[in-house]
């Protein structure tokens, strides 16, 4: 069985969402909240592509035999360079002095879609930082609110350490604890949850710039052109 | 109160919930209640006897508007926000209350004793401006009204004690239709229906065409024969009394005054699907009704309409209420069966829709109040008697919410395909301007379009009509609207997260006199990404009343453009007033010239 991603033919077996069989395919569509490893979330709308003139989330629609699907079309990395400027501008991202640039995906993404300036007016939220964790260090500025770590957490280190809080603009992330603090958690720098933001929000300490700018992940490649 | 005493309460309403995690946010109100906030030790000690991470906990708490981990004050006034009360003078009642007790909207006075803000909608605007005080509905404010309850709270008077006058909520029933005047006995549709059986009283659902009235207009019949043929070890009826698209207040008027039709099309529904469990999920505004909701459920469990084997059938079925506490977007289906699952009100990816997997992940109806209601008058009249009253593809009546500009607002009973001047007639509307159907995510109508008709084939509603008269700024409406999208967007997906926040943005910036045509386009731009983009239709539709406006009333944002070309966004001038409080200095030389 199979559809039509951008005019190529591509295999899919049934109950396979959209990504899962354009990943099976070696094919890139554009996406943060999504990971192979997780059930689909569906909430960054990058990965909104066309099916048969209709929009919807790759990540949450079935393939069906035949359908025709748009991906990199002028039209929808449109869309997708303004979701990006979006996620810049609610947040605070400063991608020279971040210890994840070049290993960031919001960062690749950008630049895999040509984004060249944030455009909109920047929304500097107050988000303080947590460096109580003894191995790990918590940036809310740089969050994308992608719950990977939310369900990373849950569905493999079944611990719930993260979860997110607030309503509308002011949704952010909180940690498992009263006190708001990392350090009062259950996490450890081992959980699947420590590794799988994809962008600077949890970091390991003492790792910082151990590898060089230039020599990181999408230094050396784009994101379409990485294993996803 | 101290903490041990804040332990105690909190572990009475658990038992009274059955320490089941299902009712978190009815337990969380329960608290909030008895409490007036939430202090940390509660939610710490709710997690641990529900078992549930304290972060959940924090989570939902945190999402609904009447909940909130900051404290309140010990009175806490929310002022609605509805555009047509913004007309009627809230604004400046709100300020004026604030002056008086020396406090900032939205802030808590220093002594903890009260604050006041805004909230959206609370379902009043026939009777406002309308607030809320610790959750008790106040209609009907003026000046007089502030200045008393103002000394009220500084005398700490308890609300229970305040003028009783004050929390009447009038139905204002001006036209009544084959529903408002059904005549029906309780318990008469529901032993009609089954006399019928339920495949029977399915099929004149079916025939009746009925649709549903919360705005989408999705097949009655056809969401019933889903949900009854889906596969499950218990099926749900989900009644959805979370009236809150602003302007509409129909569902009050009916649990208010026909609580028992609206229970009985539940019955009838569970009949019709094989369900034992009803659930209404009634919004939190809505709180004052709860009390006589319940009595009206009580005296039908002793009539022996709700319990065990009804009317010697074998038929099971009871009811349960469910509170809101202030989130417009569970309004949305599978966002009300989060919030019932005592979750954030976040909508779920679909498919899989409600009627296969629903509440707690059973085949699960969700249907309007008034469907529901609508569904009794078929069980005793007939499908075919239903489907010749409306027009072809809307079967039936609609009951209008009617706000705004007119001399007569109140709840109007028309059949489907009235036209909006035979409405504005009725209510004794003159010189409108335009009328909003169905709220801000409705359609937005000029006085060219009054011969239209309201029907699903042209202006489907939900059944807010608002009227606006020649002296509105329609601008200031669709402003209002941007403000409401983006105080009750959920947050979970990116475009209507951010989006919402960047239309009020753009919205305020043309209303300060710093936009050009280039913000127009981006209101534009932003609209065609939400709309195709956003996760639910909160998004899909939060553009709309900014575009109806655009395209209709374009010279209301014109005459705010400084210059048809460009104008910087940034204010050399009010970046100055600053310094200007610092040092003291308000003179001539301490303002630039070409300020504006």
């Amino acid at each position: 069985m199979s559809f039509l991603l951008d005019g190529e033919e591509v295999p899919f077996i049934p109950g396979q969402t959209i990504m899962e069989a354009a990943r099976a395919a070696g094919k890139y569509i554009p996406h943060l909240c999504w990971d192979h490893e997780f059930a689909p979330h569906g909430s960054c709308k990058l990965c909104t592509v066309k099916v048969d003139g209709r929009f919807g989330a790759a990540c949450t629609v079935a393939a069906h035999e035949g359908m025709n699907v748009d991906n990199r079309s002028a039209e929808l990395d449109d869309k997708r360079r303004t979701l990006l400027q979006m996620l810049f501008v609610e947040g605070n991202h400063f991608c020279p002095s971040c210890e994840k640039s070049g290993d960031c995906k919001l960062q690749a993404t950008a630049y895999e879609l040509k984004m060249m300036s944030p455009h909109f007016d920047h929304f500097f939220p107050d988000r303080p930082v947590d460096a109580s964790h003894p191995e790990l260090l918590l940036d809310f500025n740089r969050c994308i609110l992608c719950e990977l770590c939310v369900r990373a957490s849950r569905d493999t280190d079944g611990k719930n350490v993260f979860a997110l809080s607030g309503r509308g603009i002011k949704t952010h992330l909180i940690v498992n604890s009263p006190s708001g603090r990392l350090a009062d958690t259950d996490m450890a720098a081992t959980d699947r949850a420590a590794s799988v933001c994809p962008v600077g929000v949890i970091l390991r300490k003492r790792r910082g710039f151990k590898v060089a700018i230039g020599n990181r992940t999408y230094d050396k490649a784009p994101i379409s052109e990485q294993p996803q | 109160m101290s903490a041990p005493q804040h332990a105690e309460i909190t572990d009475a309403v658990l038992g009274r919930n059955s320490r089941d995690s299902t009712r978190l946010l009815q337990i969380l109100r329960q608290i909030l209640e008895a409490i007036g906030h939430l202090p940390k030790t509660v939610l710490v000690q709710i997690a641990r006897e529900l078992k549930l991470p304290y972060g959940r906990v924090a989570g939902v708490a945190g999402f609904y508007h009447f909940l909130g981990l900051e404290a309140h004050g010990h009175y806490r006034v929310l002022w609605s926000d509805n555009i047509i009360e913004q007309m009627q003078g809230s604004v400046e009642l709100c300020e004026e209350m604030c002056r008086r007790l020396w406090i900032e909207p939205g802030r808590v006075s220093e002594d903890g004793l009260v604050s006041v803000g805004y909230t959206s909608c609370i379902g009043m605007g026939d009777q406002g401006p309308a607030l809320l005080v610790n959750g008790r509905t106040v209609t009907a404010m003026t000046r007089e009204r502030v200045a008393t309850m103002v000394d009220l709270i500084r005398a700490k008077a308890p609300v229970a004690s305040w003028p009783r006058e004050w929390f009447a909520v009038t139905d204002n029933i001006r036209r009544r239709g084959i529903l408002l005047d059904h005549g029906l006995d309780a318990g008469a549709a529901l032993k009609a229906a089954m006399a019928r059986g339920p495949a029977a009283m399915l099929a004149e659902i079916v025939a009746a065409k009925l649709r549903g009235r919360g705005g989408a207009g999705f097949s009655t019949g056809q969401k019933w024969q889903a949900c009854r043929d889906a596969a499950g070890e218990a099926h749900y009826v989900v009644c959805n009394a979370d009236e809150g698209e602003p302007g509409t207040f129909k569902d009050r008027v009916l649990l208010t005054g026909y609580a028992d039709l609206v229970f009985e099309g539940m019955s009838i529904a569970g009949y019709c699907v094989g369900a034992a469990r009803g659930l209404l999920y009634l919004r939190g505004e809505y709180q004052y009704l709860h009390e006589h909701l319940e009595a009206t459920l009580a005296a039908r469990r002793s009539a022996g309409l709700l319990g065990k084997n009804i009317g010697g059938s074998g038929f099971d079925f009871d009811i349960e209420i469910h509170l809101g506490a202030g989130a417009y977007v569970c309004g949305e289906e599978s966002a009300l069966i989060e919030s019932l699952e005592g979750k954030r009100g976040t909508p779920r990816i679909r498919p899989p829709f409600p009627v296969t997997h629903g509440y707690l992940g059973h085949p699960t109806t969700v249907n309007n109040v008034e469907t529901l209601a609508c569904a009794c008058l078929i069980a005793i009249r007939g499908g075919a008697w239903y489907a010749a009253i409306g027009t072809e593809k809307s079967a039936g009546t609609k009951l209008m919410s009617i706000s705004g500009d007119c001399a007569r607002p109140g709840i109007y009973e028309y059949p489907f395909g009235v036209t909006v001047a035979q409405v504005l007639a009725d209510c004794g509307a003159s010189d409108t301007q335009a009328v909003q159907v169905s709220g801000p995510s409705g359609i937005c109508v000029a006085a060219d379009e009054f011969g239209r008709r309201l029907a699903f084939e042209d202006l489907p509603s939900a059944g807010a009509f608002m009227v606006f008269d020649d002296g509105r700024d329609m601008f200031e409406v669709a402003r209002n609207f941007a403000h409401f999208f983006a105080e009750e967007s959920c947050g979970f997906c990116t475009p209507c997260r951010v989006g919402t926040s960047l239309v009020k943005n753009l919205m305020d910036k043309l209303n300060a006199r710093h936009g050009s045509p280039h913000d127009i386009n981006e209101l534009f731009k932003l609209q065609r990404l939400m709309q195709s983009a956003a996760h639910c239709g909160l998004g899909h539709t939060a553009c709309n009343p900014v575009v109806d406006t655009l395209n209709k009333f374009r010279p209301a944002y014109e005459r705010r453009l400084h210059s048809m070309e460009y104008e910087p966004a940034f204010d050399l001038d009010y970046a100055l007033s600053q310094a200007r409080q610092m040092t003291g200095r308000d003179d001539a030389g301490a303002h630039l010239e070409n300020a504006s």
